[in-house]
């Protein structure tokens, strides 16, 4: 699904009243709220009565089950609430290419298992192109051999972080891994703890 | 071999472990924990059966949901109406209470906005690495902290392990040379810096502020600069400790005292960049040449003088910028060419964690004693980022002044930051505001904001449209 629009914040992305909830799922059914309905969502509401935009992108039927987002520069921008990959999971993106994206949006991103692909500005505007003029459009993403395979056989290469790859692939817990290093953390602790006491549990 | 920036001192003094993948795990001093961000992560840790690996080094406080009226809150947890609200808040004090967490609780005197009272009570200290599952933590670099924004799954990470997986970022050095002219202030020097390197320019550095105007600035200041670095794209803000920041910091609660304060302060001084350390860019400003700011469109990067007008979108030989100067101008209602003096405002909100402390206070009480809120303005709002700071303008008379000239005095929360409360502004109101983001719906569905300065604010709830503060105080001089 192409979303042509620069700096899309994560407000855009999931807007804040829907952060009132203590669960991490439910938030696709207001992904991109203020933009794909044209009334104000409420969190509990029943979606599937309201009013769509049809001019928004996501509710053009060519674009219903899309698992690909192609987006524009500084894509989730804002915020640094996680509830924008989640809400993009859970309604069922699995990889963005854009070619910029906020620091903090981009972290969050592999954290929950969606692959936000860099790409060239020219080449993101050749995808947003051949989206846009053939519907059913659909592109293949391989991350093992980190390229994007177009319906013409063309292949474009992306780069990913090594570890955040294997993270990705084999699905594993951040926390598990870094406790794997448990020792190192104590041991650094304790130096730190010797040198800078006054970081540790002085209260007046 | 070129000497270390403050970032490079603060990265490597807590640097745990360095990958070969060029990941490295970075020690976690503090994490400060507010409501919405965290119920995930304390969820997290109780599916897995993990306790936090040092629990004194967190901080909680609810300041999101927080109702801000009298009203509301002298009722305690039940005078949030809305139940889904009510829920996050009460789920915080739970977890902390379960977790062993210290926490403000709602009822609480200190309780306030987080990066409002982090480093009120001292429990952000120069040198510390901070974390909170919020962008704006970028607040707390102003003293000499490596800070910075996470998400949920690196909260419970954190509170987890007291680590953070992170890549370094590179270094950035934005200097801002000579003397700020009357009435122009951190806010307007911190958006004037974004108009100039825009929201995406900080993106994948920390971002070191300096220069005689940035050092010139309190420690209140200086956190209002480092706070909108995110809104620069970078994810820390930094500025070297210096006499301001510890005469700032000594003697509050859980900042270290007699011969540790002393040992402490010595090594503080050190956090500061080296004469010849590398940066990886640089940017200066000549602070003579900031004059107060507005934001007219839906980035922060879209901010003009007040003495400008809003520009013309056919006149930008970018396209993708001008197709994005037509959808905010389209959003906010307005049109090129506009004066920014012209531009009418319905409310007025002066508060959130970039200007809502007591210096931001006084300034805004200056302007508006003995005038009253123009009769087209619907609402006016302060709200005092912290109990203690709403204390303090009390005995000031600060509240008096304001109530006199017809704005509400409020109850300390985020409130119309982000109108996760019952704060919102109205669809197609224009609000002059001294938060921190424009973006669509971000202060209510519909809602316009223009981001000022808290003396710009309150000038322009006087007049109901944008003046130039300066203006006012020259005659208030006379």
């Amino acid at each position: 699904m192409p979303l042509d629009r620069a700096n899309v914040d994560t407000d855009f992305i999931i807007p804040k009243q829907f952060l009132k909830s203590i669960k991490r799922s439910g938030f696709g059914v207001n992904l991109f709220d203020e933009h794909r309905y044209l009334d104000k969502g409420e969190p509990g509401r029943d979606n599937s009565q309201r009013p769509l935009n049809p001019d928004f992108v996501m509710n053009q039927p060519r674009y219903k089950g899309a698992s690909v987002l192609v987006a524009r520069e500084n894509f989730g921008c804002g915020s640094s609430r996680e509830h924008a990959p989640w809400a993009l999971d859970d309604y069922g993106f699995r990889v963005i290419i854009a070619p910029s994206y906020a620091d903090i949006f981009f972290n969050n991103c592999f954290k929950n298992g969606i692959l936000p692909i860099v790409l060239d500005s020219k080449i993101v505007d050749s995808i947003f192109a051949a989206v846009e003029a053939e519907e059913g459009y659909s592109l293949t993403v391989d991350l093992e051999q980190q390229k994007i395979e177009l319906p013409s056989g063309e292949a474009i290469p992306f780069e990913v972080d090594s570890f955040r790859k294997y993270c990705l692939m084999n699905g594993l817990d951040d926390i598990g891994l870094t406790l794997q290093d448990a020792d190192k953390i104590k041991n650094f602790e304790q130096r730190w703890r010797g040198a800078s006491p006054w970081y540790f549990g002085v209260q007046g | 071999m070129a000497g270390k920036t403050l970032y490079d001192k603060l990265w490597d003094s807590h640097l745990v472990t360095q990958r070969d993948d060029g990941t490295a795990l970075i020690y976690i001093d503090r994490q400060l924990i507010h409501e919405v961000t965290s119920p995930q992560a304390f969820e997290g840790l109780r599916l897995a059966g993990r306790l936090p690996w040092r629990a004194d080094a967190n901080f909680a406080t609810p300041d999101h949901n927080i109702p801000t009226t009298k009203d509301e809150r002298r009722q305690g947890l039940e005078g949030i109406k809305d139940p889904v609200s009510r829920i996050q808040v009460t789920t915080l004090d739970d977890n902390c209470r379960e977790f062993g967490i210290f926490e403000l609780d709602m009822n609480d005197e200190r309780q306030g906005i987080v990066h409002v009272v982090g480093p009120e009570q001292g429990a952000t200290l120069p040198g510390m690495t901070i974390v909170c599952g919020d962008s704006h933590t970028s607040t707390h670099g102003a003293l000499g902290a490596l800070a910075h924004g996470i998400g949920t799954s690196e909260v419970e990470h954190v509170m987890a392990t007291q680590c953070l997986l992170q890549t370094k970022m590179k270094n950035m050095l934005i200097r801002v040379d000579g003397r700020l002219n009357p009435g122009v202030t951190a806010k307007d020097i911190v958006l004037a810096i974004i108009g100039e390197i825009g929201t995406a320019g900080g993106t994948g550095y920390t971002i070191e502020f300096g220069g005689e105007a940035i050092m010139s600035l309190s420690v209140e200041g200086r956190m209002t600069v480092c706070n909108m670095a995110i809104e620069a794209g970078a994810r820390a803000g930094l500025i070297a400790v210096d006499q301001t920041t510890l005469e700032y910091i000594k003697g509050r609660p859980f900042a270290p005292k007699g011969e540790m304060w002393e040992q402490a302060s010595v090594a503080w001084r050190e956090l500061v960049s080296d004469s010849d350390a590398h940066f990886d860019r640089v940017v200066v400003i000549d602070a003579a040449d900031i004059i107060p700011q507005v934001t007219w469109g839906t980035s922060p990067e879209m901010v003009a003088p007040i003495t400008g007008e809003i520009p013309d979108p056919d006149k930008e030989s970018n396209s993708s910028r001008a197709a994005n100067m037509r959808q905010a101008l389209k959003y906010m209602g307005l049109k090129p060419g506009t004066k920014i003096t012209d531009i009418q405002l319905d409310c007025i909100f002066i508060g959130s964690c970039t200007n809502s402390r007591i210096e931001d206070l006084r300034a805004a009480a200056a302007v508006v004693k003995g005038h009253k809120v123009a009769s087209t303005v619907e609402m006016a709002l302060v709200v005092p980022g912290s109990g203690l700071v709403k204390k303090q303008a009390e005995a000031e008379g600060l509240d008096k002044i304001f109530i006199e000239a017809g704005l509400e005095w409020r109850e300390p929360g985020c409130s119309m930051c982000l109108a996760m409360n019952a704060d919102q502004l109205g669809a197609g109101k224009h609000c002059a505001s001294t938060s921190n983001r424009n973006f669509e719906g971000r202060q209510g569905f519909g809602g316009r904001t223009h981001l000022v300065s808290p003396a710009m604010a309150a000038a322009a709830a006087i007049n109901g449209h944008f003046v130039d503060v300066r203006d006012m105080l020259l005659t208030q001089d006379r």
